[in-house]
């Protein structure tokens, strides 16, 4: 069972129920659960939209898109039912922060996606875990069930001639379904490739109708924003970020774990002072700060505030809060493999450039890997993966290829030192080789 | 009372079915959870679960076969009692996931997508499973075992055998 762990630098807002027993309907209650969804009732969607772009919330997923804003996109008026979809669809590696949430405070999530609903006019929401949760989602569902008891869900929720339903499903094992056109596919029973965009999901999403979707974290931060007002929550983070954020902090550090930490906060602080620094008194390598996506940070560039904006300057992304660090032990060149392996598994090979493109980016490194490369190749990977980029209907394509671009570029002399100790005599294979070879 | 005259599930999952199909604005969206408790109930989704859901959803087989080949969590063949999943992806391997991935073949004698030949456990390599910050972890059925080495594996395994270990549906 996963460990909570504490810093005092932590600013506990999504996270300030952990650990209390909250999973229990009447405890939740207790810690003020389910008074946001009552306020949001009695003043109204407008009121909501207002906070929630106040308090400078961007999408917890990832991509960081301002979460009032997207709200605000739903057309009010629609012929066909509107939806909201709660993305727990949580697989890129590095990320654990949402199976910690769901863990410990399933209702939070749940009235997050009320207060979702009453912002856009839904009268039905849908929380998707991904298929390995399947423990958790006996604990979201029991909060579902213990809400649906208590009159909270269902018809004339607390009495106020307000309907509202929640469905609460897993996946079965499939990277791709977090994408959330590809999670409505899912959703409705298909494969779960992507949609084409435009239409996007706000005007036509589920079942074809205006859908709201959001990351579990980001809807879980809704209530705790509606509480304590949209400003004061902005205030917590940083310029354009606003508020807390949760980071998992994995690979080799002393004291890994899922930390709530201010937007804006320092990453060089993150991993030395609340992780505990490198583990074993190591020297510490590279770090990927967002999830395996996320383009790969050296030992000296990670003096640089966590939020969208500063990381995005640093020539990386904040991405999904996965910090992932890498001591002086690790071969890079492994470590590109393992992460383009994932890529060329998880393609749901939808779109040619991400099909082919990771297949022939983690053939080519597993040559290299087993002794068989030569330094065409870090050329050739490099060249790979730059065509893939913004070629795909869907961001896996990207996220496949800009880890794979910052390995070889900032790594480029050991994979070249690695391919010189490692020659065994292959000859040299072009990328147009490559590809009439296919 | 099922609505499916000669189901193969048990009473309550053929109820549950029941219930599925009703709570959805389209019957077919639940396609990918009935797949998975009807692997849940036989172990695996054979040609006669393909059979039936496809009945209980208006769908072509073939409907159902192609979401089916898609996710990685459905298999059409059967596995073991117990299901241990090891994940090597990035976070895991940094903490010695593919030690504990080749401690777990040497110990049950087998490899990826093998199954002991007493039918107790089976073995695959997976992709991240979400529990990165207490890695080295691995999966056995629904239950996730983390912060492991090997000697923990061991006990694990133990366990299991004993039927002690717990069996998350």
């Amino acid at each position: 069972m996963p460990s909570l762990v504490s810093h005092p630098d932590e600013v506990k807002v999504v996270s300030r129920r952990f650990g209390l027993g909250a999973t229990d309907i009447d405890k939740y209650v207790e810690l003020d659960g389910y008074k946001a969804v009552q306020q949001a009732i009695a003043k109204g969607p407008e009121w909501i939209i207002t906070e929630m772009k106040a308090s400078g919330l961007r999408g917890r997923g990832g991509a960081g898109f301002p979460t009032g804003m997207k709200w605000s996109f739903v057309p009010k008026q629609s012929e066909k039912p509107k939806y909201v979809l709660v993305n727990g669809d949580e697989s890129e590696p590095g990320t654990c922060k949402d199976h910690v949430l769901f863990l410990h405070d399933p209702h939070a999530v749940i009235e997050g996606t009320m207060i979702a609903g009453l912002a856009i006019g839904s009268k039905l929401g849908f929380i998707y875990l991904r298929g390995e949760y399947r423990y958790l989602l006996k604990i979201v569902e029991k909060a579902v069930a213990d809400a649906y008891a208590k009159g909270f869900l269902g018809k004339n929720i607390f009495g106020t001639g307000v309907d509202f339903d929640i469905i609460t499903q897993t996946g079965a094992g499939a990277y791709e379904v977090g994408e959330e056109s590809a999670l409505m596919e899912s959703l409705e029973g298909k494969r779960g490739v992507p949609r084409i965009k435009p239409p996007f999901p706000a005007v036509v999403g589920l079942y074809g109708g205006p859908t709201v979707i959001n990351n579990a974290e980001t809807i879980a931060n809704a209530p705790h924003i509606l509480l304590m007002g949209g400003e004061a929550y902005a205030k917590l983070g940083s310029e354009r970020n606003g508020g807390t954020r949760l980071f998992g902090i994995s690979g080799h550090v002393e004291r890994p774990g899922v930390y709530e930490l201010p937007m804006g906060y320092n990453l060089k602080r993150a991993i030395y002072e609340v992780a505990g620094g490198i583990k074993d008194g190591k020297r510490l390598k590279a770090v990927v700060p967002g999830g395996s996506s996320c383009p790969v940070m050296t030992a000296d560039e990670i003096d640089v505030g966590l939020d969208f904006d500063q990381m995005g300057k640093a020539g990386t992304m904040l991405g999904s809060g996965g910090i992932v660090v890498l001591d002086e032990s690790v071969s890079i060149v492994e470590f590109a493999l393992r992460t383009i392996a994932f890529y060329q598994h998880e393609s749901c090979g939808w779109c040619i450039p991400c099909r082919e493109g990771t297949d022939w980016i983690k053939k080519t490194l597993t040559r290299v890997y087993n002794g068989g490369g030569n330094k065409k190749d870090v050329d050739n990977v490099q060249y790979l993966a730059e065509n893939m980029l913004g070629r795909t209907f869907c961001p896996l394509g990207d996220a496949a290829a800009m880890p794979t671009i910052a390995f070889v570029k900032k790594f480029r002399k050991e994979f070249e030192d690695y391919i010189e100790g490692h020659k065994a005599g292959t000859p040299i294979i072009t990328v147009e080789q490559l590809v009439g070879a296919h | 009372m099922s609505e499916i005259a000669n189901t193969i599930f048990s009473p309550e999952t053929a109820a549950r079915f029941d219930h599925l199909v009703t709570i959805y604005p389209l019957k077919r969206s639940a396609l990918v959870p009935m797949l998975l408790y009807a692997q849940d109930e036989i172990g695996y989704i054979s040609d006669v679960v393909i059979a039936e859901i496809a009945q209980r959803l208006d769908l072509l087989e073939l409907d159902v076969r192609n979401v089916l080949s898609y996710y990685s969590m459905l298999r059409t063949k059967p596995a073991g009692k117990y299901n241990v999943q090891v994940c090597t992806n990035i976070s895991c391997m940094l903490r010695g996931g593919y030690e504990i991935l080749d401690h777990c073949k040497h110990k049950l004698g087998i490899g990826h997508k093998g199954t002991t030949s007493d039918g107790v456990f089976s073995l695959e390599e997976v992709e991240c499973i979400g529990a990165c910050c207490w890695a080295p972890a691995i999966q056995i059925n629904y239950d996730f075992h983390d912060d492991l080495t090997t000697e923990k594996v061991d006990v694990l395994f133990q366990m299991y055998r004993d039927g002690q270990g717990k069996d998350v549906k």
